[in-house]
C-alpha cells in the first residue's frame, strides 16, 4: 500500500533548506531526470538580495526548466521553481504562486514553514515535503501540517548534512517517512508517478 | 487551525459591517494574516474573534492593520531608484508640471525617497506627489514624515546605491531615536485614503508607483487595478511595480513597453 502510494498520484515536491543546502542542490539537480514527474519548489534561506545569481547557478545544473518565481506564475508539472529572496512563497488553490513580503517567520523570509503549510493546504496527500541541511528549526511545523493533510515527508540524513540541526530537529519532532542521502533523494523523486 | 469557511465568514463580516471588501485578496496570504491575528490576540474561539470584530469598531483598526502588510523602506530596491533617476525622471523634466501617484504608499518611505530624487533633479518645485492607502493609520504616519533612527544606516546605504551623491543625513534631523524629514520634501505631497478595490481614478499621472501591493491581490483584482492605473496614466507615462510583479497576465500589457530589467513600463498605446 505504502509502495503503491509512492509510485502514483504526487503533484508537487517542496524542498526547504538553509545553511549547507545549496551544495545539496548542486548535487541533486543534475541527478533528476527530465521530464520531471512533478512540480518541484525550492525554498532556501538566502541573503536578502534581489539579484538572481542563485537561480542562474541552479539552472546551470539541470536541463529541466528552472524559474525564480514571479507573482501569480502558474505551477506547471515538470518545472522547478525557486522562491525569490525576501518574499514568502505561497500557493493558491488554483495552483498559481503568490508572493508575500510580510514579517519574517522563524527569522526568515522566505520561511520554509510558510511554503510547506501553504502547499499542504493546496496539495494535501499529493505533496512531498523534503527538508535539507540547516542550522535552525524552520520547516518542522510545516512538515507536520503536510503530514496532517496526508502528504509524505523526507529529511536529509543528518550525517550527510553540512548543518545537521535542521533535519535532526525535524526527525525528532515530525513523523518523517524517509531519511535519505542526496543520491537516494534523486532516485525517490525520479520514481514518483512512475509505475514499476 | 482556521478553515477556508471561517475566512469567508470574516470577509463577509468586514464587508457587511464596515464596507471593506477583501474578497479578491490573494487567499493564501489572507489566510495567514487572519490566522496570525487570531493567534496573537489569543481568542478562545473563532466565534469570539468574529464577535469582537463585528461589535467593536476599535478592534476593526487592529484587523485592518493586521490584514494589510505595511512593510516598506526608503529607496527599496536601490537599482530601481537608479533607473528612475537616470532613465525616467529626465524624460519628465521638460514638462511644465509633474504628477506622480504612489498607490498603496503605506507609511510613506517611498514617497519621501521620490521627493529626494526629484529635489536632486531640481524638479520637486513643479511636482505633485499623490500618496494613497486604504489604511488611514499608516497615512497619518506618512504625513508626519517621522521614521525610526535605527533604519537610517540601511536607508543611507540604499540611497548611495541608488546614485545619491549627497550626505543622506542632511535630509533629516534626529531626536529621541526618531528622525524627522525636512519639511520642504513634504510640501509637494498630498495624502489621502483610496481603496484600489472600490475607488476610481481621480487624476491623470505621468508616473504611477504601486510596489508590492498587487502581490496581495488575486488575478481578477490585479486586472481591475491595472485597468484603473491604465485609465490614470497619460500617453508616454510610466507604471512602476514591485520587483516580482508583472504586467504579463494583464490585458493592458499590449499598450505598454517594459524598460530593460527594472519593473517599469511606459505607456505607448
Amino acid at each position: 500500500m505504502a509502495e503503491n502510494r509512492l509510485t502514483t498520484s504526487f503533484k508537487a515536491v517542496v524542498i526547504g533548506g538553509s545553511a549547507g543546502s545549496i551544495e545539496v542542490l548542486l548535487k541533486l539537480l543534475p541527478a533528476l531526470s527530465s521530464p520531471l514527474p512533478v512540480a518541484l519548489m525550492i525554498v532556501l534561506h538566502r541573503k536578502n538580495s534581489t539579484d538572481s545569481s542563485l537561480a542562474d547557478l541552479l539552472s546551470s545544473k539541470t536541463m529541466i526548466p528552472l524559474h525564480e518565481v514571479e507573482d501569480k506564475d502558474p505551477v506547471i508539472t515538470g518545472a522547478i521553481y525557486l522562491a525569490p529572496a525576501d518574499y514568502h512563497l505561497l500557493i493558491e488553490k488554483d495552483e498559481v504562486f503568490s508572493l508575500d513580503d510580510s514579517e519574517k517567520v522563524n527569522y526568515s523570509r522566505p520561511s520554509l514553514d510558510v511554503t510547506f503549510e501553504s502547499a499542504a493546504d493546496v496539495y494535501g496527500s499529493s505533496l512531498v515535503g523534503i527538508l535539507l541541511s540547516g542550522a535552525n528549526a524552520d520547516g518542522t511545523a510545516g512538515l507536520n501540517l503536510i503530514k496532517t493533510r496526508g502528504g509524505f515527508l523526507i529529511a536529509q540524513k543528518p550525517e550527510t548534512a553540512q548543518a545537521a540541526f535542521m533535519p535532526q530537529h525535524a526527525i525528532l519532532n515530525a513523523p518523517i517517512d524517509r531519511v535519505l542521502d542526496v543520491d537516494e533523494m534523486a532516485v525517490f523523486i525520479n520514481s514518483l508517478n512512475r509505475p514499476n | 487551525m482556521i478553515e477556508e469557511a471561517d475566512i469567508d465568514l470574516v470577509l463577509n463580516d468586514l464587508f457587511e459591517v464596515y464596507g471593506y471588501d477583501f474578497t479578491n485578496y490573494a487567499r493564501a496570504s489572507l489566510k495567514r494574516r487572519i490566522s496570525r491575528l487570531f493567534l496573537l490576540d489569543k481568542f478562545p474561539s473563532f466565534a469570539e474573534f468574529r464577535y469582537r470584530l463585528k461589535s467593536d469598531p476599535g478592534y476593526l483598526k487592529r484587523v485592518i492593520e493586521g490584514l494589510t502588510v505595511t512593510v516598506t523602506e526608503m529607496f527599496r530596491d536601490p537599482l530601481f531608484y537608479k533607473a528612475l533617476r537616470t532613465e525616467i525622471i529626465p524624460t519628465l523634466a521638460a514638462k511644465p508640471f509633474i504628477r506622480i501617484w504612489h498607490a498603496g504608499c503605506s507609511t510613506g518611505e517611498e514617497v519621501f525617497s521620490m521627493a529626494i530624487v526629484l529635489k536632486e533633479a531640481n524638479l520637486l518645485h513643479k511636482s505633485l506627489l499623490y500618496a494613497t492607502d486604504l489604511n488611514p493609520q499608516v497615512l497619518e504616519k506618512a504625513r508626519r514624515g517621522v521614521f525610526p533612527l535605527v533604519q537610517m544606516k540601511q536607508y543611507s546605504e540604499n540611497y548611495i546605491e541608488s546614485g545619491g551623491q549627497n550626505d543622506f543625513s542632511a535630509y533629516y534631523t534626529a531626536q529621541y531615536g526618531q528622525v524627522k524629514f525636512d519639511e520642504s520634501l513634504a510640501e509637494k505631497m498630498i495624502f489621502s485614503t483610496h481603496n484600489l478595490v472600490s475607488d476610481r481614478s481621480f487624476n491623470e499621472f505621468d508616473l504611477i508607483l504601486c510596489r508590492n501591493v498587487l502581490i496581495y491581490f488575486d488575478k481578477q483584482l490585479q486586472e481591475r487595478t491595472l485597468n484603473l492605473f491604465d485609465e490614470s496614466i497619460g500617453t508616454l507615462g510610466y507604471l512602476a511595480l514591485g520587483s516580482k510583479e508583472t504586467l504579463n497576465f494583464s490585458s493592458i500589457k499590449a499598450k505598454y513597453r517594459q524598460l530593460n530589467k527594472e519593473k517599469i513600463w511606459r505607456k505607448i498605446g
